[in-house]
């Protein structure tokens, strides 16, 4: 276990590296952080002070060096919209996000689960076709339009719910349907798929015949070898959303978590604090992919960890 | 009955058995196969549509999408009170016609959708070939750029670049194919891992087959279906992705038109002009829709074990359907048709 977890860490520390060489090469050597941080009208003057002050000036090398030991050091810099360290930005607004998926996944694992089974135990019966057929549709719509479709109908023509924002827990319903939509849509269907799989198996029939309750071997005996593809999809879910994914649910909701600060940092043009998210959260990513994998240690201990 | 009819099985005639299968029998076939699932068809027809709809754009739209007229302000569509049938569709806030806009827009994303798919494809598959081809030190150093790049922060990444390089549609392209790749290299890889420890490729690297001849004649064959229907698949999420880069005003820009951009204008008007979001967004999802649609006919029929199995459900439901008009033959049948399988 602990060669593994080394193992996986390492990688880890790969991924990392790799974010912060390629948002280098974006920043330093494709792009001109001068011209895109400071505005048309600045003179001549303070676009050469400015490009002295983040070291533009020195040989590329060097400013590598430094840019890596920044990084390792957690020194984003100061955020040029908020006036202050980006890193307090992002450390005052993740929570927010974090919030907004464990909502909306939260939802969409609840209710995927027992979707999917009921939908198993009949396949091309009416609640399997309607399962079916909802779990297309959640994976054609885009989020952004569905997001906007629900403003139009919930808040705006029967004014149930607040149109956008965040504040108590009538706030959190319609930003985290819209997140869960398209996450439920390949749970549900994944769930339904393993489980048709399961029930055709062997050992259902040996339980069934050994006389347990049809429910306790599809709630048991089943569901737990449902679960192994189950964490991996749902784990992918909860990293494809920390990824940027909730990006669009808040912009469109004006969520005030990551991905609303990473589109304002983009249209101030603070490149330090758009530097800061991407970085904290590929740190993110790595650490809860080492928790998912002792996650599926637990759930199937088939799955050897070398 | 006097006259016996004359019995004739449809993949008889279709086409000789003799005869190689010309491009019209393998249309035939396509057709026939196709119309077995009413909503894959049905999924094939909306796209055959939109490809049209994008390719004569300038002959269908009534109008020049970016053409401005401000005293046609926010028109409703014309089933509305105030709507007339010179926009069939209303207009925008700007007084451009949605109809035009919507025609045109799907260009953007079927363009967008078909080059990152091709382009990324071609890349994973042969990165994937060279990885499972090779092994050893080729094969774990490829699958480590791979495992390292999928666990990118992707989107925010994406959103990175793209606005340091400056967003266009040729910027949103060559980002979408530099990180969309990874997946067809992953699932080529698998197979051809597999297929290489097969009798018949051991036996062509035997007599001395070429390299190139043992990868394209025969491991390739192998990977048409897997990766037919995961192109079709990685085309919805492209033309999700396209609309959403859009919608936040990084992908296509004005005065180009896509519908993630035309959603993303009539946000501000949602409150007197729902017509604005409801069409292109609309169109979004149909396209998407039908794809998917199309998609799981494909993986159904391209997969053999797919089609045995829905071979036996027809049989199945064909038998319970004569079983139901003859009372009879209800009893034995039912009973052997019954239970959950």
């Amino acid at each position: 276990m602990g060669g593994f977890l080394l193992r996986r860490i390492g990688q880890g520390l790969l991924v990392v590296i790799g974010v912060t060489v390629i948002v280098f090469i974006a920043t330093r050597m494709v792009g001109d952080p001068v011209k895109v941080m400071l505005p048309l009208s600045a003179t001549d003057a303070q676009r050469a002070a400015f490009a002295q002050q983040i070291g533009l000036d020195r040989p590329i090398a060097t400013q590598f060096v430094d840019f890596v030991s920044d990084m390792a050091r957690l020194d984003f810099g100061d955020s040029l919209w908020q006036r202050r360290p980006a890193l307090d930005v992002v450390l005052e607004r993740l929570p927010n996000t974090l919030k907004l998926i464990g909502a909306g996944l939260g939802l969409a694992i609840l209710l995927s689960l027992p979707l999917g089974a009921i939908a198993a135990l009949r396949p091309g019966g009416w609640v399997d076709r309607t399962t079916v057929f909802v779990g297309l549709f959640g994976l054609s719509l885009p989020q952004f339009w569905f997001g906007l479709l629900m403003i139009v109908f919930f808040a705006v023509t029967l004014g149930w719910l607040p149109t956008s924002g965040m504040g108590g827990a009538r706030y959190y319903i319609l930003p985290a349907i819209t997140l869960a939509l398209p996450s439920l849509a390949r749970l549900v269907m994944l769930v339904r798929s393993s489980m048709i799989d399961e029930l055709n198996q062997q050992y259902v029939r040996t339980a069934r015949a050994k006389g347990l309750h049809f429910k306790r071997v599809v709630m048991v005996h089943a569901m737990r070898n449902t679960l192994v593809p189950f964490v991996t999809l749902a784990g992918w879910e909860l990293i494809s959303a920390l990824a940027g994914y909730t990006v669009v649910v808040e912009t469109v909701f004006a969520w005030p978590g990551l991905g609303l600060t990473a589109m304002q940092a983009i249209q101030k043009s603070d490149l330090f604090l758009l530097q800061a998210i991407v970085f904290t959260v590929a740190v993110l990513i790595v650490v809860i992919n080492v928790g998912l994998d002792v996650i599926y240690k637990l759930i199937d201990p088939r799955i050897r960890l070398a | 009955m006097a006259i016996p009819m004359p019995v004739t099985t449809p993949v008889a005639t279709a086409r000789n058995a003799a005869q190689r299968p010309t491009l019209l029998s393998r249309l035939d076939e396509f057709g026939r196969e196709l119309w077995q699932d009413k909503l894959g068809t049905l999924g094939f027809a909306v796209i055959v549509a939109l490809l049209l709809m994008a390719i004569l754009a300038p002959l269908l739209a009534p109008y020049d999408p970016a053409a401005q007229s401000v005293i046609s302000r926010l028109k409703p569509p014309a089933w509305l009170p105030k709507g007339s049938w010179e926009h069939i569709l209303g207009t925008d806030h700007l007084g451009r016609d949605v109809l035009s806009r919507v025609i045109y827009g799907a260009r953007a994303s079927l363009l967008v959708g078909v080059l990152v798919v091709l382009f990324a494809g071609s890349f994973g598959v042969v990165l994937g070939l060279w990885a499972g081809f090779r092994g050893g030190r080729t094969d774990s150093i490829i699958m480590r750029i791979v495992d390292v790049q999928v666990a990118f922060p992707g989107l925010l990444l994406i959103l990175l670049v793209i606005s340091v390089i400056g967003p266009s549609m040729a910027t949103m392209i060559i980002v979408l194919v530099v990180t969309n790749w990874m997946v067809y290299a992953r699932v080529v890889r698998g197979i051809v891992l597999s297929v290489r420890q097969t009798p018949y490729v051991e036996a062509a690297e035997m007599i001395g087959c070429k390299t190139s001849r043992v990868i394209f004649r025969h491991i390739l064959p192998n990977l048409t279906s897997p990766l037919l229907t995961l192109g079709i698949l990685e085309f919805t999420n492209i033309v999700l992705a396209e609309a959403a880069l859009s919608f936040l005003g990084l992908g296509v820009q004005p005065p180009a038109t896509s519908w993630g951009l035309d959603v993303a204008n009539g946000r501000d008007y949602i409150f007197v002009a729902w017509w604005l979001i409801t069409f292109p967004g609309l169109s979004i999802a149909t396209t998407v829709l039908a794809v998917n649609l199309f998609a799981s006919w494909v993986r159904v029929t391209t997969d053999p074990q797919e089609r045995e199995k829905r071979f036996a459900y027809q049989r199945a439901k064909l038998a319970a359907r004569r079983a139901r008009r003859s009372p009879q033959a209800q009893s034995s049948e039912a009973k052997s048709q019954g239970g959950r399988s």
